[in-house]
């Protein structure tokens, strides 16, 4: 467990202030900030890695925020991986327990473990500018892992990857997390990957926590304008996504349910970009697979668009143009069908 | 056709002048050099190379100038590291300090030496009680060298502390490493190509010294300095086989270095 008391970081153009946080063993923590709002300097003085000015750090029921970095205990792995470039895959995992002295035996045992665990040994022998930059990420992450961390600290772990190695990267941290049990503490400005991957989420802004919270908590409830403006555009279910007697791929949530393309199952989430809705007074014959039946809730006039809510009883945010609005001829309480393509739907 | 290359000239009119400009000073580097080189015949440079004087004289040049670059590698390098890492006021001054060895007059410099190390002041004297003379002998000629050398080091050093990323060395230490086996084992390694270089420049620029090494110690003699009082005393036709020798010596080890250097980057 690791909590973090009133700590106050100096950024020199602002401060990062009374900052409060405390991460149960095990969870899986996220830190949710826009770009710049000092995620990595949070990171890094939690580490010990930069000058804090005032607060405290406890680790397992330890105070560490006198002790020097290699004392502390805690994992760290940067957002381009940093790996030593003068070293090979195997040296690059096994440079912590050298450097703490462990017999070659143990070096031999973790290295084989870590490389097994994370699906890299065919690369123990590669210097890491040959290696792509998933591979990278695995050989950090297999690093950082290999002084067994109280507390992993992961930062932006998957934004310099591309889309579809980050998808698998991110199922990796999943699976990594929940093998080990590990405490892990990352930081991201993806909504997305927030969602996804938190127990819990710290919503950071100008400086300090706004909101933590459970990932429905922060979707449903945001009382910041960064999460607030993501959620409202992203129409955010919570939900389960299983194979249908006929095969369809379907994703359900309390009595609704629609169909999606996904190879992921489980307890997942859906989003669906609001102008990705088509809204009609009748059902439309098309061939967008989901067509779900409700009533507007609201409408909001932003200038040459209108945001629709209707409720299906889940509430789906839609944008129509103005004329379309205007053709449509509709009012609060009017009900509607709303359509969208199961391709349009994402899962994460 | 002639059209055609005419137009193909004019497009390239940039390229083409700084070529031949180039081409000059490349030749004013190169013409001297290679003419003394095939001005003596082998067997004269053999000869030479047998005296008693001009062996003990360059043996003397390339240990001195050795010795020089092991201080510097000592004393510079933490200087070098702790510059790359850190900020603070006055830093530009002291940048500038270590410059100025470079700027100065070799021989003013030698006389700044002397005003410090010298017998008759205080560190000159402090060292005199413990048996080491800088005057007339070689430490002399190590302080010298390392005075105008061992910029060369440190800047090159410096450089090469800059280019490793201050976050492997973060990493490093959240690994358990502490600062000294981050030092050793990740920054030193990262840095040693520029270091070596630095070394090597360092060495050849004491091999080259004269006029500080001059002032604080003319005997014993260093081969610049053999080159020329030979000149002075005897003329051209003595001081041309050394000199010939001297620079064959240089060119063969800076070559060498240079492409050791490069193979080790490569690799």
């Amino acid at each position: 467990m690791i909590e973090i008391k009133n700590l106050t970081v100096d950024l020199g153009s602002f401060l990062l202030k009374d900052i409060n946080l405390k991460v149960e063993k095990g969870e899986y923590f996220i830190i949710l900030g826009p770009t710049g709002a000092g995620k990595t300097i949070l990171l890094e003085s939690i580490a010990g890695l930069y000058p804090i000015k005032s607060g405290e750090i406890w680790l397992d029921g330890r105070e560490v925020t006198a002790l020097e970095p290699e004392k502390r205990g805690i994992g760290f792995v940067y957002q381009d991986y940093v790996l030593f470039p003068h070293l090979s895959v195997k040296d690059n995992l096994i440079f912590g327990l050298r450097q703490r002295g462990r017999p070659k035996e143990e070096m031999q045992r973790v290295t084989e473990w870590l490389a097994e665990l994370l699906g890299i040994t065919h690369l123990l022998e590669r210097r890491p500018d040959t290696l792509s930059g998933g591979e990278r990420q695995k050989v950090a992450l297999a690093r950082a892992l290999s002084v067994s961390p109280g507390v992993l600290l992961v930062d932006e772990p998957l934004s310099a990857l591309d889309p579809q190695t980050r998808e698998g990267m991110q199922q990796e941290l999943r699976r990594v997390h929940q093998r080990l049990k590990a405490t892990i503490i990352h930081v991201t400005h993806d909504f997305e990957e927030a969602i996804a991957l938190g127990d819990r989420i710290a919503v950071l802004n100008e400086g300090r926590i706004v909101q933590v919270g459970t990932p429905e908590d922060i979707f449903r409830h945001p009382n910041s304008e960064f999460v607030a403006r993501f959620s409202m555009t992203h129409n955010i279910f919570a939900g389960e996504v299983h194979q249908s007697s006929d095969g369809n791929t379907i994703f359900a949530i309390d009595d609704s349910e629609f169909e999606v393309v996904t190879e992921l199952r489980g307890r997942l989430h859906a989003s669906i970009r609001p102008e990705d809705i088509l809204v009609s007074k009748e059902p439309l014959i098309s061939s967008a697979r989901n067509s779900l039946k409700g009533t507007i809730t609201s409408i909001s006039d932003h200038g040459s668009t209108i945001h629709l809510t209707v409720s299906t009883p889940l509430d789906f945010v839609c944008i129509v143009t103005r004329r379309s609005f205007d053709e449509l001829n509709i009012e609060k309480g009017v009900e509607v069908y709303i359509t969208f393509k199961a391709s349009s739907v994402h899962i994460f | 056709m002639i059209g055609q290359i005419w137009r193909w000239l004019a497009q390239r009119r940039l390229t083409i002048t700084f070529l031949l400009l180039g081409t000059i000073i490349l030749l004013f580097i190169f013409v001297p050099l290679t003419k003394t080189l095939f001005s003596s015949s082998p067997s004269l440079l053999w000869e030479t190379l047998l005296e008693g004087e001009v062996i003990s004289s360059i043996w003397l040049t390339l240990y001195t100038a050795l010795l020089a670059t092991a201080v510097g590698l000592v004393l510079g390098v933490p200087l070098a590291y702790f510059l790359a890492r850190h900020n603070f006021r006055g830093k530009r001054f002291v940048e500038a300090l270590i410059d100025v060895p470079i700027v100065v007059p070799h021989t003013a410099a030698g006389i700044a030496l002397l005003f410090v190390f010298g017998q008759n002041f205080a560190i000159g004297r402090a060292f005199h009680s413990i048996g080491i003379d800088f005057v007339l002998s070689v430490p002399g000629i190590i302080i010298a060298m390392l005075f105008v050398s061992v910029p060369f080091l440190i800047n090159s050093a410096k450089q090469g502390f800059e280019k490793v990323d201050e976050r492997l060395e973060k990493v490093a230490r959240t690994l358990g490493a502490s600062p000294w086996q981050t030092f050793f084992r990740v920054s030193l390694p990262l840095a040693k190509g520029s270091i070596f270089g630095g070394s090597v420049m360092m060495w050849a620029r004491g091999i080259s010294e004269f006029g500080a090494v001059l002032v604080l110690c003319s005997y014993p003699t260093i081969a610049p300095i053999l080159v020329y009082t030979r000149l002075e005393e005897y003329g051209l036709n003595y001081a041309l086989p050394v000199a010939t020798i001297l620079i064959i010596i240089c060119l063969v080890v800076f070559v060498g270095l240079r492409s050791f250097a490069y193979r080790r980057e490569k690799a």
